[in-house]
Parts: C-alpha cells; sequence; structure tokens
C-alpha cells in the first residue's frame, strides 16, 4: 500500500467513491501480495504462450526473443502459469 | 392545474413516475405490485414518454440494470415487493453506494413463511440499513407526491442516494382513490431535467463501483451516512417547494391533535387514516388523544419525534413487522432510542399490529389508546404485544 495514493479523510471521498483517472488502478501494484515469483527457464520453453494466455493477472509479456517473463510489480504469485506450461519451464520459487 | 381524478392507487404511482419522464424503468412484476409495473411498460410501449423498459428476469437483475442505467446518467424507476425486494437485497446498499437517485416504488406486503401476499411493513425493515432514503404514504395523492419528490431529493447534489416510495399493499395499491394528478408542465416546472453528476460515457472516463480496502471503507460508509444526514436539509427543501406549488405540506411526522395530547399514538402507512377516526372519536369523549403519522423512516427524524412528544405521558407505537427475540418492533426499537436522553420521555408501549394483512378497525385503535393510557399506572407485562393474537 505504501506507494497507493488516495484520499486523507472521509471528505475527500468522491461520491460514490468513483475515480476519474482512467487507468489510475495501475498504480497499484498488487505484486506486493506475492509470495512465490514464477521463474521461467527459457532452455525448456517451448514458446507456446500458454502461460500469456491463462495469467490471470494479464502481467505476462513476451520478450524480444519471444520468451515470457512477468510484470513483477503485478504478478500475484498464483502459480497458474506454472500450474499450466506443458514442458514444466516454469517453477514457482520462495520470495527473499 | 392538477385534475382530480379517480385512479387505482399503483396506476397512480406509475403515471407520476412518467411525469417524471423517467428514462429506464427495469422492473419485475410480484404481487401486490404488479400493477405499477404493467402499467409502467404500457406507458413506454404506448410510446407516451422516450423511455426504455428492461424485461428483466428477476428482481435482482430488475435493481441490477438500474444500476446500470442510472450509471450512464438515465433516470430510473423500479419497483417491487416482499420477496422481491429481499432478492434485490444483494443490491440495495451498492445503488447507494454508487450514489445514483434511483427511486423504487415499494408495494408494502408480508415476507414468507408462512407465505402471504398481503400487507405488513416486513420487507422495508428488512433493507432500513441499505442506504436509502424511505419514504411513507399514506394514501394514493401520497404515493403521486413522493413519488415525484423522490426524483428531486435522490438526484441533489448535496443527497444522490436512491429513494423508496412505500405504500402499503392491497389496502393502497388496489384501491380507486381520488387523486389530483398533477399536470406535466407543473412537474416539469417543479422537478428539472436530471443532472447527473457522473455517467459513463467514452468522452468522460470514470470508474464506478470501485474496490476499497481497509483503509478507506470507513470513510466510504461516513461518506455516504453523511449524505444521508445531509438530505434531511434538502427532504425539507423539496416538501416546502411541493407545498408552495402544489399545497399540501409534508413534514417527516404528520402532527394530529398532537399539541394537547396525553396519549399518543404513532403510525406508519395508510393506517393513519384509521387511526385518526380513532382519536377523533376519543376526543369527543374528552380524551386528550393525539396521532403522529411517521413519513420518513430514512434518515429518521429525531429532532421532530423529540419535539412532538415532549408533553406526552404515553406514545403508543405501532409497529407492523417483528424484530425475532429484539426489544418490539423495529419502529418502536428506533422511538426508545430517539427518546432515550430525553428528560421528559412518555411510557412507550408497543403493539405489533396488521400482520399479514389483518384487518384493524377504528374500534381496534380506539381500545390500543385506552389499553394503553393505563401505562401511567402500570407499565404492561411484556415489552410489546402481538394486538389481537388469539391466545
Amino acid at each position: 500500500m505504501a506507494d497507493k495514493k488516495g484520499p486523507e479523510t472521509w471528505k475527500e471521498m468522491n461520491p460514490g467513491c468513483m475515480v476519474f483517472r482512467p487507468g489510475s488502478s495501475r498504480e497499484y501494484h498488487t505484486g506486493s501480495w506475492r509470495a512465490q515469483k514464477p521463474v521461467w527457464q527459457n532452455e525448456k520453453c517451448i514458446k507456446c504462450g500458454i502461460c500469456y494466455i491463462f495469467c490471470p493477472e494479464g502481467c505476462i509479456k513476451e520478450d524480444e526473443e519471444g520468451y515470457f517473463v512477468a510484470d513483477l510489480n503485478y504478478c500475484k504469485g498464483c502459480g497458474i502459469c506454472a500450474h499450466e506450461c506443458w514442458p514444466g519451464a516454469i517453477k514457482m520459487v520462495e520470495e527473499d | 392545474m392538477s385534475k382530480r381524478i379517480g385512479m387505482e392507487v399503483a396506476i397512480a404511482a406509475a403515471e407520476a413516475a412518467a411525469l417524471c419522464r423517467f428514462d429506464v424503468a427495469a422492473v419485475y412484476p410480484i404481487t401486490p405490485q404488479s400493477h405499477v409495473a404493467e402499467h409502467l411498460s404500457d406507458i413506454v410501449a404506448d410510446g407516451r414518454i422516450d423511455a426504455e423498459f428492461i424485461t428483466v428476469e428477476s428482481e435482482h437483475s430488475a435493481l441490477s440494470s438500474a444500476i446500470g442505467a442510472a450509471g450512464t446518467g438515465a433516470r430510473v424507476v423500479t419497483a417491487t415487493s416482499s420477496q422481491g425486494l429481499m432478492y434485490m437485497h444483494e443490491v440495495l446498499p451498492i445503488a447507494s453506494a454508487m450514489r445514483l437517485p434511483i427511486v423504487m416504488i415499494i408495494a408494502n406486503r408480508a415476507v414468507s413463511g408462512p407465505l402471504n401476499i398481503w400487507n405488513d411493513h416486513t420487507d422495508i425493515m428488512h433493507e432500513r440499513d441499505t442506504g436509502w432514503i424511505s419514504l411513507f404514504a399514506q394514501n394514493g395523492q401520497e404515493v403521486v407526491d413522493m413519488t415525484i419528490q423522490a426524483f428531486k431529493i435522490g438526484e441533489h447534489r448535496d443527497v444522490m442516494l436512491p429513494v423508496n416510495v412505500n405504500m402499503d399493499g392491497f389496502q393502497l395499491t388496489h384501491m380507486v382513490e381520488p387523486i389530483l394528478m398533477p399536470e406535466q408542465e407543473e412537474v416539469d416546472k417543479f422537478l428539472p431535467a436530471y443532472k447527473p453528476y457522473a455517467m459513463v460515457h467514452p468522452d468522460t472516463p470514470v470508474s464506478m463501483g470501485t474496490l476499497a480496502m481497509p483503509e478507506f471503507y470507513a470513510e466510504a460508509l461516513k461518506a455516504k451516512d453523511m449524505a444521508m444526514a445531509a438530505s434531511r436539509k434538502i427532504i425539507a427543501q423539496v416538501w416546502k417547494d411541493w407545498e408552495k406549488q402544489f399545497g399540501r405540506k409534508y413534514e417527516p411526522i404528520e402532527a394530529h391533535r398532537a399539541e394537547d395530547a396525553e396519549v399518543l399514538m404513532l403510525t406508519m402507512g395508510s393506517m393513519g387514516e384509521t387511526a385518526e377516526i380513532a382519536i377523533n372519536e376519543l376526543r369527543k369523549h374528552g380524551v386528550k388523544a393525539g396521532l403522529l403519522k411517521l413519513k420518513l423512516w430514512r434518515p429518521f427524524p429525531f429532532e421532530e419525534l423529540k419535539k412532538l412528544t415532549k408533553n406526552a405521558k404515553v406514545l403508543v407505537v405501532t409497529d407492523r413487522a417483528v424484530s425475532f427475540g429484539g426489544p418490539g418492533g423495529p419502529v418502536c426499537g428506533e422511538v426508545k432510542a430517539a427518546l432515550y436522553d430525553e428528560p421528559n420521555r412518555p411510557k412507550i408501549v408497543n403493539y405489533l399490529i396488521g400482520l399479514g394483512g389483518r384487518d384493524l378497525t377504528i374500534s381496534d385503535f380506539v381500545d390500543m389508546m385506552k389499553r394503553a393510557a393505563e401505562a401511567t399506572k402500570k407499565m404492561p407485562a411484556e415489552a410489546y404485544e402481538y394486538y389481537g393474537v388469539r391466545e
């Protein structure tokens, strides 16, 4: 929550908690919820993209070489990518 | 000028909503509200106003659709009763939290079980704390007037809350009454076109129905509660405007011969008219009896109640709902809370009446008043009584 800006008092709440700034939820880094992070072993990766499709956060991106990486600012560590990965290229690793 | 017409009250309620030029009606029919739903549908199908009628598959969808429509900046009306209102329950606090001024016409009815389609106030009592303004009508005229007032109250920028207008099922909904139906131009003058605070539109991006973490949830609730508190002033203003334009006076508590009354009765809804006759009968026999008709259930008029009861010896509170294992009926609980800190509070006697459509006559009200008057000497043994129940 440290980097989340918001109203200080009830008087500063927008009516109905409406938010008028588009895309502002990006400022909330859900990555802080994570206990484990996904780690790709690219030598096993067949570049099928199933991790990208299944990620409920939409935080997995394809890199320039066609491999996949998670944006750890938003990855909640749910492990779905690792569960779905056919060749077992993704391991969930404890956070430090 | 308004025309005096004879009209079934449920139909008159729908006509009143049409006079407010609603944009969307999302309604699911249920006895005894069905005539409201049917007539709203007719009004739209006949092209009498430029509006959409959403034929939903349930009450949960009715209110959800109403919220969606209101989010786009539409003036929205819905209506329900009893089980239907309970089916809406999950969505009711969301409508108020999103600060969408939807108007809901409620045909008050008992809840199952046992299955019962007749009138009492149990349905709305379950929804007391959902953040809706609750108005209670005692006759068809008040249903029409309050439906129009409801839009103006709810849409005010200091309020922005949904409003429900409560009318007794059958006793009001199915009754043909003489009603002064305002003209369209009069309503247009009273109720200007709706200017929403915000609306879902590509040109004006907004997120509605957002999440609040523990750090913000209490602040969000307080903001909603303060809007409810602010509505007291706006309701008074809207009623003043109404009186000025239409000549009919509205107050949170309408007092009848209450000024010097030693024994006061408090009613809500259509039974106030029967009770009024009983009070007049008692006055003829020299009993200092008076009546308080509660028109505003939420926000509850604490100050008005304190003022009106300060000289009474006994206050008879009638409730048309049961709070099982509670201190009495829900209205009585509020009344007792309101008067607790008063130095000269009256003795309070609570009767549960008219449950599930049980009829009450003038003599029943006279009887209640006479028996309750004894409370100055000896309070009843029980905190509340099921009036007329067969022991």
